[in-house]
């Protein structure tokens, strides 16, 4: 004797984006915690050491934030101009930052004034950083050079005046204390070598460089300017290895997460967007304005975007202990061990074992059905929750209905609230490529069996005018969508030689599915 | 001991409620048994009828025929009461031609003689206008009066009165109700009579013995007719079953309080109880047999091969368990062991609640095929063929080595935008690909493709091409035997396909009409391609010149190529009756004919691989020494040939066993033979020659002994002296010898009736089993003539291999 089978709820593809291992990894974020600066903030880094407190450049100030806080625990507003590219040294205790002024200072970061002043450039410097040495502080400068300076003695050690343009983007090599590179608005990158006092390499970019971007191996450089992002190969002499064309405005900061070393980058048109290890856009972080900087802590622990509005969004990772605590406040009533009790239990030699079979767990529009209960299944199916949030199991028990033959019953005899939820129901699935055909089927029935009655209820009589809307919109798309797909077709066919005539018929199956719909 | 007895083509077979093992079966009807009762007299004998005009008794514990009665009539049902002793209620047709479907049920004398068979010619006509359903007669309370049903009148005939009171229904109610009476059951120890009805009502008539002052009650639970109802012994229960496959238990005179037991099986055919109560027992109309305790909890299956409607799927061999797969329950596909004649297991398809309800239009497995390897196996079902929205579901399942059985992998919802006509995997082992065709004009190819964005272990399947010529609709498809060419008919055109490049290599055509069937030849013969049109011509193309090598005008429904060997079978239908060809693709001229093989036509054919290949030097039969060819009749019987040699092994089954005799040496023989050495010894001098074939005999018993299964053999202490007695030197006087009959046991007595039947009528038994083809399948037996060489075997065949080592042991 087999024992009732319950409906299958058949797993329908969802028509989104799919759902993979990095999305999982990307989406499990907090909700952003939004911190207002007083001016666009052009510049966010994080500490190398722990606790990961990170320096947020904006306006005329620099606010070190702690990694949980919200209120900065120390901020350096020396400063007469805006200041710009603050950095961490290496070890952490050291910040730099140009200004807008041309002057380099550097901070201690338990103290107040600068400890170093370094003068000499004449226009305004956007980018500073400490060498991997941590005894020498390199910047770029709008007044086109790019130098060298000596920390305990403040000197200038060398000046490199190569670029044409704006120097707008800096990034230090962390293995080789005499290497680091440049990006400017000439449109090149340049790795420049202290040692031999010039450039080393050239790479154009095509557009004006706002962020390069080493990697850790510093095999390969990251180059943003315009809405590309560029990825060239150091070790094959600066070739270009994929030029990345996902942002629609100015891609201006990027970064890479310390976890598996995916691409990061930010852009005036509002998204970060990550990208796997072969450069495919894995997951899309959505701001509210354009982003200048941004900034991700070791093991990615937090992701601080700066934006042009001065909001600094910092979005923190959500740890399995809190997800934890969610799940177990949830659970309650009768506990585990009730379900469990007796298992371990060793029955004895003499002991007679009656097994206790095994009950069947149904759903109750299952039991319902199982008892041949068929009005009462579909209301079970079409009560809000399932409706709203499983309209596949609704539209399940609605097929079950149709295979029994016993739809029609089920949804005679209704009274107006009952069914301006089918009804509701209809409307908002029955373009659904997924559930259309037995929708559809539905609405036939019911105007089968309810055209008499239907002008004595104005809220059902709207209902059903939506619903005409509804699917004379539809329709109308569809044909659209046919003539769209005609005039593929004639492309395609002009396009394919003639061997392969057979291969034609192979259109996407989306359109395929739609078709099926009309 | 409890046995199940339940009739089968023309045999009725003796079924273990314990074990659920066939035990024997009672053969000796020459046609379909219609019939059977248990005599009233003797409990351990029961009286079985015919359509041959016998009505025979039997030891149904024994397996022996006591007497043969013979009347002359068809018969169609048998009834028997305690207070008629030694007489039988029959069923016969009035007329002797079948169109007028007038029955009569008649009472005859049995005649007591000592005679085997006797003519029994004393009938009297009870009643004539009967109706031919069997169900629709009972015997009453202490047989004091027979009812029995026709349309819409129910008949109570008393003896004693010799009078028969009719009660009518009319013909509609007011609710539109069809009163139509489909069965009857009379109380054991109260005067009521319970009738069910084809619109699902029960009745329970009392007071009947006054024509006038009857009254009846209605109790309605079935919503389809009510096939077969029945009290139990003490009558405080009545059970009632029809097409829901419900078996309903209504307690006898509290209204309506009624238990259910569901999901038997099949609609329920028959139902019956145990003398003692105990058991219960439905017969279903999928093969099956379900015993069920009082307590209704199902404790027994018996089932067989699983009669489905009609066998959509082709006759297929699981490459795995070289199990034969075909439709089995409705939305099932079951595995039936054709070497063990057992019942595998329903692999569940559909995966549905099925709706045991007339007309319901529900999935159904209507293709299904395997891999190579038996890894894969892919599905169609179908729904609503009928009426205008075709609904079907192509599924692919894979064999899961931990729990060793197939596991759905992906499910494809609208594969085709119509359905689908035929497919086939590629036969090449490193990859696997589907074709499918479909009557939207297209053909499409599957293949298993890992998702590279989702990067789970699990690879599904998609469609890799989609291929289409001049918007024909594809009928067939086949792979060649290295899978380099598939070729895909479009009606009138063969089209060659490159499945590696999806290249349209060339197309063959051989007008007039459509093809039917094709396939590609195998091993030498793998450049050849057959195809069979509907204008009766049989085609070859060699495909190296791409030419027609052959063709010859032959009107063929199946063509089978064997997968082992080059040989193709065609079976042919012309003029009423199917003719046989086995040939090799390379030559025109058959291997193999036989003409005029049965009368209906073939469309499922499978050639089934053997264990071990057969060394059969015959040339006629050759053909068959790697494969056995099995086919199906419309009759829905299953049939095959098997080949002289085999016919000789089984005949002398005790030759083999000699030859066989290599059996392990375990310290049970050893013992044994210890023992027999000894007496060797000790009787050397005096009968030498009595003693040396008596050696590789007895152990021929013991071998028999040690290798059948313990379930099936009977009880230890029997046996014991039965190996006492093979061990024992023989001498002429042995079964004769008074002190064994005394201290024989039951199974003992069994055993030598067995043997004095079977020595008599060993020979002519079996020459009649082999001539006689008799289909598992349906009850139906075809009428088939003697034909010399074609020797159609049953496919049940008993492993009573033990018994006859005993036989042979007796001198």
């Amino acid at each position: 004797m087999a024992s009732f089978k319950p409906t299958k709820v058949p797993f329908l593809p969802k028509l989104g984006e799919k759902v993979t291992e990095e999305t999982l990894y990307w989406k499990n974020y907090k909700s952003p915690v939004q911190i207002k600066e007083f001016g666009a903030i052009t510049k966010i880094d994080f500490s190398p050491l722990p606790p990961h407190n990170y320096a947020v450049t904006a306006s005329t100030r620099i606010h070190i934030y702690g990694p949980h806080s919200q209120e900065p625990i120390r901020s350096f507003t020396r400063f007469r101009d805006t200041a710009y590219g603050g950095r961490f040294r290496g070890d952490g205790k050291l910040l730099v930052a140009g200004s807008e002024e041309g002057l380099i200072r550097l901070f201690d970061i338990s103290g107040r004034v600068a400890l170093r002043q370094f003068k000499g450039h004449t226009k305004a410097v956007h980018m500073t950083s400490f060498l991997s040495d941590g005894f020498r502080v390199v910047s770029g400068s709008d007044d086109l050079s790019c130098r060298v300076w000596d920390v305990p003695s403040a000197v200038e050690l060398s000046s490199l005046t190569e670029h044409t343009d704006y120097i707008r983007a800096l990034a230090p090599s962390k293995l080789n204390p005499d290497l680091f590179v440049t990006g400017s608005y000439d449109h090149t990158v340049k790795v420049f070598d202290m040692r031999s006092g010039s450039s080393v390499m050239t790479m154009q970019h095509g557009h004006p460089v706002e962020c390069v971007l080493l990697y850790p191996s510093e095999a390969l450089l990251v180059s943003t300017g315009g809405r590309y992002v560029k990825v060239w190969d150091l070790l094959k002499g600066g070739q270009e290895l994929v030029s990345l064309k996902n942002h629609h405005k100015t891609v201006t900061c990027a970064c890479l997460s310390s976890v598996g070393n995916k691409l990061l980058t930010g852009s005036l048109d509002r998204h970060v967007k990550v990208y796997n290890s072969s450069y495919k856009v894995v997951h899309n972080f959505d701001c509210d304005a354009s982003i200048l900087s941004m900034a991700i802590a070791p093991d990615d622990e937090a992701l601080a975007v700066g934006m042009t509005n001065g909001v600094l969004s910092v979005r923190h990772r959500r740890h399995k202990k809190d997800k934890e605590t969610l799940t177990s406040r949830r659970r309650r009533g009768p506990s585990y061990q009730v379900f469990v009790k007796g298992k371990n239990f060793v029955p004895r030699q003499d002991d007679f074992l009656v097994s206790k079979p095994v009950k069947q767990y149904l759903r109750k529009y299952d039991k319902q059905l199982k008892s041949f209960e068929v009005s009462k299944a579909l209301d079970t199916a079409l009560q809000t929750w399932t409706r709203t949030s499983k309209p596949d199991v609704t539209v399940a028990v609605i097929i079950e209905l149709k295979r029994r033959g016993t739809l029609k019953n089920a949804l005679a005899g209704r009274n107006e609230e009952s069914l301006t939820k089918i009804l509701n129901f209809l409307l908002k699935h029955i373009f659904d490529p997924r559930f259309s055909r037995p929708l559809l089927m539905v609405g036939d029935i019911v105007l089968d069996l309810y055209q008499q009655v239907f002008h004595q209820s104005p809220v059902v009589e709207r209902l059903l005018q939506r619903l005409m809307e509804v699917l004379g919109r539809e329709a109308e798309l569809q044909q659209e969508l046919l003539q769209v797909l005609g005039i593929l077709d004639t492309l395609f066919t002009s396009l394919t030689p003639r061997k392969e005539v057979a291969a034609l018929a192979a259109s996407p199956v989306a359109q395929e599915s739609q078709l099926q719909a009309a | 001991f409890r046995f199940v007895l339940c009739t089968s083509g023309d045999s009725v077979k003796v079924y273990s409620t314990r074990t659920e093992e066939w035990l024997h079966s009672l053969q000796g009807h020459t046609n379909q048994v219609t019939g059977i009762a248990l005599n009233r007299a003797n409990h351990l004998q029961v009286y079985s009828c015919s359509a041959d005009g016998t009505v025979k008794l039997w030891d149904f514990i024994d397996g022996i025929l006591i007497k043969t009665f013979i009347i002359g009539y068809p018969l169609f049902a048998i009834y028997v009461s305690e207070k008629h002793d030694g007489i039988v209620f029959l069923h016969i047709a009035m007329d002797t031609d079948s169109k007028n479907e007038c029955f009569q049920l008649v009472a005859v004398h049995l005649p007591k003689s000592a005679e085997q068979e006797v003519e029994a010619k004393e009938l009297s006509a009870v009643s004539s206008r009967i109706s031919p359903n069997p169900s629709c007669t009972a015997f009453g309370r202490e047989g004091q009066y027979i009812a029995f049903a026709r349309h819409l009148q129910l008949n109570v005939y008393f003896f004693r009165k010799q009078k028969t009171y009719s009660f009518s229904l009319k013909a509609t109610d007011k609710k539109g109700a069809k009163n139509a009476f489909t069965c009857i059951a009379c109380h054991p120890a109260d005067d009521c009579i319970a009738t069910g009805h084809e619109d699902g009502k029960i009745r329970l008539w009392r007071n009947f013995i006054h024509t006038k002052e009857y009254t009846y009650s209605t109790q309605h639970w079935h919503h389809n007719a009510v096939n077969t109802l029945c009290f139990t012994p003490e009558g405080t229960n009545l059970l009632s079953g029809g097409i829901e496959s419900v078996l309903v238990q209504w307690q006898y005179g509290a209204g309506n309080r009624k238990e259910f037991l569901p999901r038997l099986g099949g609609s329920i055919l028959h139902v019956s109880t145990s003398s003692d109560g105990q058991l219960f027992c439905t017969s279903h109309s999928d093969n099956k047999i379900t015993v069920i305790e009082s307590s209704f909890k199902v404790c027994g299956v018996i089932q067989g091969l699983v009669k489905g409607d009609a066998v959509l799927t082709d006759l297929m061999i699981d490459p795995r368990s070289k199990a034969l797969v075909l439709n089995g329950k409705p939305g099932h596909l079951q595995f039936y062991s054709l070497m063990r004649d057992k019942h595998l297991y329903n692999l569940d398809i559909v995966q549905q609640e099925y709706i045991y309800e007339a007309g319901l239009d529900q999935f159904e497995v209507v293709k299904a095929a395997f891999d190579i390897n038996g890894y894969w196996l892919a599905t169609v079902e179908e729904r609503g063929q009928k009426s205008s929205d075709l609904e079907f579901v192509l599924k692919l399942w894979a064999y899961d080595e931990r729990t060793q059985s197939f596991v759905l992998n992906t499910t494809i919802t609208a594969a085709h935008t119509d359905r689908i006509i035929s497919m086939c995997f590629s036969s090449s082992e490193e990859t696997t690909m589907l074709v499918t065709t479909a009557e939207d004009g297209q053909f499409k190819a599957w293949c298993q493709g890992a998702d590279a964005d989702t990067q789970q272990d699990q690879s599904f399947w998609s469609c890799e091409f989609v291929g289409s010529y001049h918007n024909l609709k594809p009928t067939n498809c086949s792979f060649s035997a290295d899978s380099s060419l598939l070729a895909v008919n479009f009606q009138e055109v063969i089209t060659i396909w490159s499945p590696d490049t999806w290249e349209l290599l060339t197309t063959l055509c051989q007008p007039p009409g459509v093809v039917r069937d094709l396939c590609f030849g195998r091993l030498s013969c793998s450049k050849y391609l057959i195809a069979t049109t509907t204008r009766n011509l049989l085609c070859c193309w060699n495909l190296l010149t791409c030419a027609l090598e052959w063709s010859t005008s032959v009107e063929v429904s199946k063509l089978q190529p064997d997968p082992l060997s080059e040989n193709v079978a065609a079976f042919s239908y012309q003029s009423k009756h199917t003719d046989l060809f086995v040939f090799k693709p390379s030559e025109p001229r058959p291997l193999f004919t036989h003409k005029n093989m049965c009368s209906e036509k073939i469309h499922r054919a499978v050639f089934v691989p053997r264990e071990e290949p057969l060394n059969n030097c015959d040339e006629s039969s050759q053909w068959l020494n790697r494969s056995q060819l099995y086919f199906l009749t419309q009759n829905m019987d299953l049939l095959t040939f098997s080949t002289a040699t085999e016919e000789d092994r089984m005949l002398s089954s005790s030759k083999r066993l000699v030859i066989d005799d290599s059996v392990a040496v375990t310290p049970f023989y050893l013992l044994l033979g210890k023992h027999r050495q000894q007496q060797q010894k000790l009787n050397t001098p005096s009968h030498p020659a009595a003693d040396k074939p008596q050696q590789p005999q007895g152990s021929v018993t013991i071998t028999e002994l040690l290798h059948t299964p313990a379930h099936v053999l009977p009880a230890a202490s029997v046996l014991c002296s039965m190996l006492v007695s093979s061990l024992l030197i023989s001498n002429t006087g042995v079964r004769k010898d008074p002190l064994r009959e005394m201290e024989s046991s039951e199974q003992e007595m069994n055993s030598e009736k067995e043997e004095e039947h079977s020595e008599e009528e060993m020979e002519a038994c079996d020459s009649q089993q082999e001539l006689r083809a008799q289909g598992s399948v349906d009850e139906v037996t075809p009428k088939l003539s003697k034909a010399q060489e074609r020797e159609l075997k049953r496919i049940r065949k008993t492993d009573f291999s033990w018994m006859t080592g005993l036989i042979d042991s007796k001198p």
